[in-house]
């Protein structure tokens, strides 16, 4: 699948997620993941967005997600050129005696414990998605039973950012200044 | 300044230079119904509120200025929705406000409460609930920057009961915007217009395909020196219908699925395609593969995301579509002085045959049924063009569309991208509002006509004499003629009657003047009777014949080749217009334009 990952900054306000999922919706783009949270300026909210582009072409997306009023901007991340994360907790029934050799499975992936019982034990995976989902096929045979995963988040790489440009606002015009009919 | 947040609303409203408001109130509203008694504004005391979002849109259509409605919260604000569904699809600068149930009572399915701002989401251009009665200017101020502005949209304001009873403090007109992700486009990029004029002066085979952006931005003036700079035909969508004058010779009238022949034809052999503020719509392009397969594409639009969703453009114009068309004018002025007109004649000659051959044909007999289109015919001469028509939807709209003459912008109203039955009386009565000087018809269906008629009261109490013609034919005609071609004339649900109601005795029943007619002969003298009375609405009940179909036409989903002239030809006819016949050859692409 040809995924693009979207970063799109959003005014910090309520509704917002609402009306960026819901032109997903009504548009009928397919959304592979996304995730918002805050970011260096409060005014400000950045989701991630992974679209499948097979479906919908990006360019399509961008534009009807930068005509949505309180989007900001709408930046397209290239995989190659930046650093993308995921995080997973997942939960792994497991008998005594072959604990090792999942530690050793963990260990390889960087995933650490953050939770143990008697019969399962929780890792904690924050890592690049491929990875993740290597992770994941590893622990497949020991039984996962339990597993969340958060959508990705992505930040371009090397000294460039992504920032709102909140620019001069638009002049007021009023009702009467506007064209009036022949 | 302490005010109320209903103060500040209708005080917001009166700032922004609205003069008129269509609603109805009810609980969660009250508040504002209040100041608005002793405001400035005139409100119109709607029967429904669907009719007030309709109204609203028919103000905005024919004035370009904004449109307003009001409704109260639950089922005052849902009754708007088709409206503002209506207004999103054709772009029309409209602000809806509504009252909500009290802040601490939304979400506690109260009475009367419905999630408005949720319901609106995917056909409001923008939406906001007002939490803050500070917030109240900025809020009304901001929702008419949006919708008026950029590509035109509905916008709507949802307002707490509480936070209209709770004081704020008025602050100097106008508040400061806060829209940081609201930009209007940029200029249209001069390189891109003389890249634009470059192929226009090479073309043999141009097309203008005229959108309902053209009325929009206002630009018909450019658009007609464009046109005979260019020597290039024009074709004016359903939405456009108007923004060039029909009498011109250059006119091809409507694409599309009932659009004339000539201009279906023209835009299956065009070289080049000048789209401008127009969208590539399915009823206009039909099966999108196969439409214009020979044209270069030049698209102007305000809306960038319109620019390649259904065709990929050879120049993409982002803007102001009457920036645009001046900056191509005065671009092909520059080429024509150095290289001499474009040659299109050849082009235009063969069109002209066509207009001849294959022109929009009925008969009327003088004793035999009465025809939709020689009632509109009638009306188009007996008013030389000066009305404002305004349709709903279906066989009557289309005949209206294809017969009226249209001599300029904003005379002509319809619902086109939601094609929502119900439209004409409530938008001509919010046309007649904003241009009460002016001659405002509806052309409506008897289906169309029942589902917002009650508007007819609210027209005749405010003294808002629209004329309101209904074809009559006793069916949903547009649905009867699908029928009859795509489901082997098995008439399924589609009969109405013709006599029930009784059209004359209802009209007369809403204090409106009701006449009857079902003769050609009798048409011009009703006419001038209707279009005499000045107080009060009237309705004419004209019995049109029942099986008369709408064409041309092409099937839903079917290539533009594959337009059907109608009972009114003869096979030759029709085998000739599919051949798209012509006397000699079409006019080959000019080498310099090959290599562009």
């Amino acid at each position: 699948m040809s995924t693009h990952t979207l970063s799109v900054l959003v005014e910090n306000k309520p509704g917002v997620l609402a009306h960026v999922a819901g032109l997903f919706s009504r548009r009928a783009f397919n959304i592979s993941s996304l995730a918002v949270g805050p970011t260096e300026d409060e005014r400000v909210s950045r989701m991630t967005i992974v679209v499948d582009g097979a479906s919908t072409p990006v360019e399509q997306v961008a534009k009807q997600l930068d005509k949505l009023v309180r989007v900001l901007k709408v930046v397209e991340l290239d995989a190659a050129a930046s650093v993308e994360r995921e995080l997973a907790l997942i939960k792994v029934r497991i008998e005594p005696a072959r604990r090792g050799e999942l530690l050793e499975v963990a260990t390889v992936f960087h995933a650490n414990v953050v939770d143990m019982s008697p019969t399962t034990i929780i890792l904690e995976a924050a890592s690049s998605p491929g990875k993740l989902d290597s992770l994941l096929q590893n622990l497949e045979r020991y039984g996962t039973c339990e597993l969340v995963r958060t959508g990705r988040i992505a930040i371009a790489r090397g000294s460039g950012t992504i920032i709102a440009d909140r620019g001069p606002q638009p002049e007021h015009a009023a009702a009467d200044e506007l064209p009036v009919a022949v | 300044m302490q005010l109320t947040g209903a103060q500040a609303l209708v005080r917001s409203l009166e700032e922004q230079g609205v003069d008129v408001v269509f609603g109805l109130p009810g609980g969660a509203i009250l508040p504002a119904y209040d100041p608005l008694k002793s405001s400035s504004l005139r409100h119109v005391l709607v029967r429904h509120e669907q009719g007030a979002g309709h109204a609203a849109e028919g103000y905005a259509w024919a004035t370009g200025r904004t449109g307003v409605c009001m409704a109260t919260s639950g089922p005052g604000a849902t009754n708007l929705v088709t409206a503002l569904a209506d207004a999103y699809m054709d772009s029309v600068p409209i602000v809806a406000i509504t009252g909500q149930v009290p802040s601490a009572m939304i979400g506690t399915d109260a009475f009367q409460e419905a999630d408005i701002t949720g319901i609106t989401l995917p056909v409001t251009k923008h939406n906001e609930l007002v939490t803050d009665p500070n917030r109240i200017p900025a809020a009304i101020a901001e929702a008419f920057h949006i919708a008026s502005t950029g590509r035109p949209g509905p916008v709507l304001v949802d307002v707490p009961k509480d936070i209209m009873q709770s004081l704020m403090t008025w602050k100097d007109w106008p508040p400061a915007l806060d829209l940081p992700g609201y930009r209007l486009p940029p200029p249209p990029d001069l390189a891109r217009i003389r890249d634009a004029a470059d192929l226009l002066r090479w073309a043999r085979r141009p097309v203008l395909y005229v959108g309902g952006g053209v009325i929009k931005a206002n630009a018909h003036a450019e658009l007609l020196a464009l046109a005979e700079l260019a020597q290039a035909p024009v074709t004016t969508t359903l939405m456009a219908r108007g923004a060039f004058p029909d009498s011109h010779p250059l006119a091809l009238g409507m694409p599309g699925m009932h659009g004339c022949y000539t201009a279906v034809a023209a835009l299956q052999e065009a070289d080049l395609l000048v789209a401008l503020g127009a969208r590539f719509d399915d009823r206009v392009t039909g099966r999108l593969a196969d439409f214009a397969p020979k044209a270069k594409v030049i698209h102007a639009d305000i809306d960038p995301a319109e620019i390649g969703k259904n065709r990929a453009p050879d120049v993409a114009i982002g803007g102001d579509v009457r920036a645009t068309m001046a900056g191509l004018a005065s671009s092909l002025a520059t080429l024509i002085a150095a290289d001499g007109p474009p040659d299109t004649a050849d082009w235009l000659a063969v069109l002209d045959g066509w207009k001849q051959r294959f022109p929009l044909r009925y008969s009327q007999a003088t004793d035999g049924p009465l025809k939709p289109q020689y009632v509109v015919e009638r009306l188009s001469a007996l008013t030389a063009g000066e009305a404002v028509v305004v349709a709903g939807v279906g066989q009557h709209q289309m005949h209206a569309a294809q017969h009226f003459s249209f001599t300029k912008p904003r005379s002509w109203i319809n619902s086109g991208g939601l094609g929502t039955m119900g439209f004409a009386v409530p938008a001509a009565m919010g046309a007649q509002v904003g241009r009460p000087d002016d001659l405002v018809v509806a052309i409506d269906g008897d289906g169309c006509f029942q589902m917002t008629a009650q508007e007819l009261a609210t027209c005749a109490v405010e003294r808002i004499p629209i004329k309101v013609m209904i074809f009559n034919n006793g069916f949903l005609g547009m649905v009867r003629q699908w029928q009859e071609l795509f489901y082997d004339e098995r008439y399924s649900e589609v009969e109405l009657g013709t006599a029930i109601p009784d059209y004359v005795k209802l009209a007369e029943a809403y204090g409106c003047v009701g006449l009857r007619c079902d003769r050609a002969d009798d048409v011009d003298a009703v006419l001038e009777k209707a279009l005499a009375v000045s107080d009060v609405p009237a309705v004419v009940d004209f019995r049109v014949h029942d099986r008369e179909g709408v064409f041309p036409m092409v099937a839903a989903g079917r290539p533009n080749d594959e337009i059907t002239l109608g009972p009114e030809f003869t096979a030759e006819e029709q085998l000739a217009a599919t051949r798209r016949e012509i006397s000699g050859e079409l006019p080959h692409q000019h080498r310099k334009a090959l290599s562009r």
